[in-house]
């Protein structure tokens, strides 16, 4: 068995060895053509948002918190591991040591995170679930279906027209607006255009599955739920081109359930919107 | 103690089958438990080192076994999505359902607890016997279904719905299959339940009881009142599936192109997506302690017996465990903070998840004060039981930003929740449940592992195992959602490409890491060097019995006389005191 | 190891006061509680968010039917406690009529279902996708029924193979008698609540 063993190593590193021939990327096919603003790496995506570093600044202080509790048990751990390993003329001590400032650390804790979740979480979640007056906001709904984003803007009128599903035709009008009426001037868009410095209430519903409306750069997530309308808000203070990802498993192509967010000086979004629009993103096969 | 005898039956010897196939003694059956879950677990993790070839190099052919998967799912040996989400759901159905529960409850439960509280077997062994054969049904239906039209289940382990309702056939087997293994998981927590209560040696009062028996005790409610409400939710997803009814789905569907309802599709709304969810996570959420719970009283067994001390604060543990179970059945919702909450229930959930927080982190840190002034033996169990605790540690400590509200908006979803919860289960339990097999394969056998195989076992799976899961902590932070066939579509996903590579590169060789193991395995089992009864000098009940116990464990029964961790008592001549053994004079 | 040469299986624990299979018994039905209880709360909600409940005029659920079906199960709990209540007397002949009464009470609960509502429901079209209602409606009382299929089997069991071990132990075969009639005394109770909800409500 130790010939096993070390067969096992040897095998082991050689894969480790051997591993950079096979390490090329792929290209990704879907931002070719597209630069994506900002740097991505290991950690926080860039922060394009208003209240977005609320959120950051949580995730940081609490990883702080985790890191001293951390590094107290595997500092304590590794003390113990060390000093009383067994060896000759060595008992172990049978009576339980009372350990106070355990008990204290322990209270420590519970404390802070009460103070995490109500003095941090609370204010930030609650400032998030509370969008501004729809009258003073740009207001869009974002319809998910498997597997493209549609974008409705209610146009000049700034009034949505009704949607039903008898009215969908799936090349050119995927959320069902009825254009005779309030919806004549409707603007659907498989692109979503966001003006910089301004408060956006976006409702979230699906055509069909769950799927989730997630920008990373906003620090916004909400799932889209059929058969409800969900509001989520944000003030984009970071103008570039950004990327919509669905956030939750809705079927074979939910990987590439992908749209553009731009975010652009309120006299470029007011030109798009002008004409009407982007393409309509096509209705992706299964 | 009546006057029922055990050991005297005055019947004949079984059969082959009633012996070794429908055998009700506890340990044959543990032992079945066991092989199966070992089987599952080692089938549920190739699933994953498939998929990370996907994830490692997106659209590229497998290399030399690409073409076994056939043209449906893997044409020209690149994975297809549908396949990738098959492998996907069924590696985490396999992995929790019919892996590490089976294992740490059927396995080492079946086997160890009767030992431990001196009994001659199960309360209900014919019960035991037909709970073993209905998870086995359930895993060949879970298997089976990766061959029907459409593949195995792909809509995640969680299944929720519409997307569920809407799936291949595949959906449909899961479905029923998991009607099978929750039927299985409820005849056998009412069997462990009654053992507990009724069948303790004379003398083993519950604060006497290893804290492996009391884990059990409370994983077993756990999994007799969380698993209905999913047994229930499984009966409307399949009568949604097949009955054309709407339970969970809303009114005004529109799948691809066509308003429901249609031929394929006849519902007619009036359902709520959100009440699989609620349903799912009522029991889901119980699931992750009864994956953690036996595993922690592994780890208190082994740390206890080879630190040669008792565990600090063993009823401050007790109450924190039975807290812990009390609480798992009211922090379900933190798992759908995002479905569109608002400040009230998020605000009652994100409370009582940092309640629960509190009571796993003073059992971790009892376990750690056990070590302080301990005598430690460094032996194969034990590797696995240390590193269980820094392991837990991080997985438990990552949960915090989760159960967070407003740090989960972020984090939901992402790599950050696949690494969290895999620090629990993977270099938690999992390194839990090797402790366990080194350290009662002795008594199963007679014979012992051979220890350097066993090191070696333990680093390289130490080493690989964090290189697998550490870095999805940042490819989360960084925006990269879970469940994703090819994350380089997105900007966020392609900057991490190189971790993702290095994590799949690292599940390979933690994969060729378990060789030293089952290599040590089948060798142990044949030619191990042979051990007395007690190789360990254990003080509970388990290192009474002979090894292997006979049919009714005990030559006569056991009466105890002192707690479960007698070892170094001062001013004592023994090093240790078996619980049955009378005081000194 | 066999049940009967295990401790507490037909005597009770000292401490406990109860026997293992009596024990058992409440901790099973306490999982049912679970199951139905998880349904009953599916009703809850899905009532509370439709727009629109059918009434009476809707469903035509027949209350007579349903309060006949109720007296039914309630007469069939009688006589599973009198099969128990004899056999404690230690008059098996009496026990077993009043166990085939139950199984006979049970079969006329389960043909009265079938006979004068499902079928007559199925034809009319209030089939399960029909509506939440009859989702509801065929999800709850066909779990229910299944539950009393489950029991008619085996007290079937007890009444016939089974019935062998009154002689080798009938203190263990009064048990197991009580924990049947624990359970099926619960199956009634579930439809005491199925009843209202569903035709009164």
């Amino acid at each position: 068995m130790k010939f096993a063993a070390v067969a096992t190593v040897v095998l082991a590193g050689w894969c480790v060895w051997a591993s950079p021939a096979l390490g090329q990327q792929a290209d990704a096919p879907s931002t070719v053509g597209v630069t994506i603003t900002g740097d991505y790496g290991y950690g926080f995506p860039p922060d394009a948002s208003e209240h977005g570093h609320e959120m950051d600044r949580l995730i940081v202080i609490v990883h702080w918190f985790m890191g001293v509790l951390f590094v107290g048990w595997g500092v304590f751990f590794a003390y113990c591991l060390v000093r009383f390993r067994r060896r000759p003329g060595h008992q172990a001590g049978y009576d339980m040591i009372k350990a106070k400032p355990s008990k204290y650390a322990e209270l420590g804790v519970a404390v802070f995170e009460g103070v995490l979740l109500i003095s941090f979480s609370m204010p930030a979640w609650t400032k998030a679930k509370s969008p501004p007056d729809p009258a003073t906001a740009v207001n869009i709904r974002v319809v998910a279906e498997q597997f493209a984003w549609n974008f409705h803007y209610p146009g000049k009128d700034g009034k949505f027209g009704k949607t039903d599903p008898k009215h969908i035709d799936t090349a050119i009008n995927a959320v069902g607006v009825d254009r005779s009426g309030e919806g004549k001037d409707d603007v659907i868009s498989g692109e979503l255009h966001v003006p910089v410095g301004e408060a956006v209430i976006c409702q979230i519903s699906s055509k069909d599955v769950i799927h989730s409306f997630g920008v990373p750069v906003l620090r916004v997530k909400q799932d889209a739920m059929p058969g409800m309308r969900i509001p989520v808000w944000f003030k984009a203070v970071k103008t570039g081109t950004y990327e919509v990802a669905c956030a939750q498993l809705c079927g074979n192509n939910h990987y590439k359930m992908k749209a553009l967010i731009v975010i652009e000086p309120r006299d470029q979004y007011d030109a798009w919107l002008e004409k009407k629009g982007a393409p309509p993103k096509e209705f992706e096969e299964e | 103690m009546t006057a029922e005898h055990h050991g005297q039956h005055g019947h004949h010897e079984l059969g082959w089958w009633r012996k070794y196939v429908f055998s009700t003694d506890h340990k044959v059956i543990g032992v079945q438990y066991a092989v199966t879950a070992l089987f599952f677990l080692f089938f549920g993790f190739c699933l994953m080192m498939i998929m990370r070839w996907q994830l490692a190099y997106p659209g590229r052919p497998l290399p030399l076994i690409g073409g076994l998967f056939g043209e449906a799912n893997m044409p020209g040996g690149i994975m297809l999505p549908e396949f990738y989400n098959s492998l996907g759901a069924m590696h985490g159905t396999i992995m929790v359902f019919l892996g590490v529960v089976p294992m740490v409850v059927g396995g080492f439960g079946n086997y160890v607890m009767p030992l431990q509280i001196g009994a001659p077997d199960m309360s209900f062994p014919k019960l035991n016997m037909v709970s073993y054969w209905v998870y086995f049904v359930g895993g060949v239906v879970m298997l089976t279904s990766f061959f029907v039209p459409g593949g195995a289940a792909n809509s995640g382990w969680t299944s929720y719905a519409p997307l569920s309702v809407i799936a291949t056939m595949g959906q449909t087997m899961w479905l029923l299959g998991m009607v099978f293994l929750i039927t299985s998981s409820l005849l056998g927590s009412v069997n462990f339940i009654v053992t507990i209560i009724q069948l303790r040696a004379k003398g083993l009062t519950m604060f006497r009881l290893p804290f492996f028996v009391w884990a059990q005790f409370v994983t077993a409610f756990l999994l007799l009142l969380a698993f209905p409400p999913l047994e229930a939710a499984a009966v409307l997803q399949l009568m949604d599936r097949v009955a054309g009814t709407s339970f969970f789905i809303p009114a005004g569907l529109v799948v691809s192109g066509q308003v429901l309802p249609t031929d394929n599709l006849p519902q007619t709304g009036g359902g709520n997506p959100l009440l699989w969810q609620h349903l799912f996570w009522f029991l889901a959420h119980p699931e992750v302690y009864v994956l953690i719970l036996p595993g922690m009283g592994i780890v208190t067994e082994v740390i206890a017996n080879n630190t040669r001390k008792p565990v600090w604060g063993y009823r401050t543990m007790v109450y924190a465990l039975v807290f812990l179970g009390f609480m798992s059945f009211i922090v379900w919702a933190h798992h759908m903070f995002i479905t569109g909450m608002g400040t009230t229930l998020s605000a009652f959930f994100a409370t009582t998840t940092m309640i629960i927080s509190i009571p796993s982190v003073v059992i971790l840190t009892a376990l750690l004060i056990t070590l302080h002034r301990a005598s430690i033996r460094f032996t194969t169990p034990m590797l696995f039981a240390l590193a269980f605790l820094p392991m837990f540690a991080v997985g438990g400590l990552t949960g915090l930003p989760l159960g967070l509200p407003a740090a989960d908006i972020p984090l939901h979803d992402t790599y950050y929740v696949i690494a969290h919860f895999h620090y629990v289960v993977a270099p938690g339990t999992i390194f839990a449940i090797f402790a366990g097999i080194y350290y009662w394969f002795p008594k199963v056998t007679g014979r012992t592992f051979d220890p350097f195989l066993g090191k070696i076992h333990f680093w390289l799976s130490l080493v690989f195992i964090n290189i697998v899961f550490a870095p999805m902590f940042w490819v989360g932070m960084a925006g990269v959602s879970r469940r994703l066939y090819d994350q380089t579509v997105y900007a966020h996903g392609l900057a991490v490409q190189p971790a993702v590579e290095l994590s799949s590169w690292a599940a390979w060789l933690l994969g060729l890491a378990q060789i030293p193991f089952i290599i040590n395995f089948f060798m142990s089992i044949r030619k191990g060097r042979t051990v007395s009864d007690n190789p360990w000098e254990g003080t509970t009940l388990e290192w009474v019995a002979p090894s292997p116990p006979p049919h009714g464990n005990f030559a006569s029964v056991p009466v105890v006389y002192r707690g479960p961790y007698e070892y170094s008592v001062p001013g004592s001549a023994r090093e240790f005191f078996p619980q049955n053994v009378v005081a000194e004079a | 190891m066999s049940a009967e040469t295990l401790p507490y299986t037909v005597h009770p624990h000292p401490i406990t006061g109860v026997y293992s299979g009596k024990l058992g018994t409440w901790l099973f039905l306490a999982s049912e509680v679970m199951l139905f209880g998880a349904l009953f709360s599916s009703y809850v909600l899905l009532r509370v968010s439709a727009a629109h409940w059918p009434g009476h005029d809707e469903t035509h659920l027949s209350v007579p039917i349903g309060t006949f079906n109720t007296l039914v199960l309630i007469v069939s709990s009688v006589t599973m406690v009198m099969a128990w209540a004899s056999l404690k007397m230690n008059e098996f002949a009496k026990a077993r009529w009043y166990l085939a009464a139950t199984v006979v009470l049970a079969l006329v609960f389960l043909l009265v279902k079938l006979f004068f509502e499902y079928m007559p429901k199925w034809e009319h079209g209030h089939r399960p996708g029909f509506s939440s209602f009859f989702a509801l409606y065929y999800t709850l009382t066909g779990l229910h029924a299944l539950h009393i299929i489950g029991g008619i089997i085996v007290i079937t069991y007890f009444l016939l193979p089974g019935s062998a071990l009154w002689k080798k132990d009938p203190e263990y075969y009064t048990n197991r008698i009580e924990c049947t009639g624990l359970y099926w005394h619960f199956v009634d109770l579930v439809w005491i609540f199925l009843f209202p909800v569903l035709y009164l409500m």
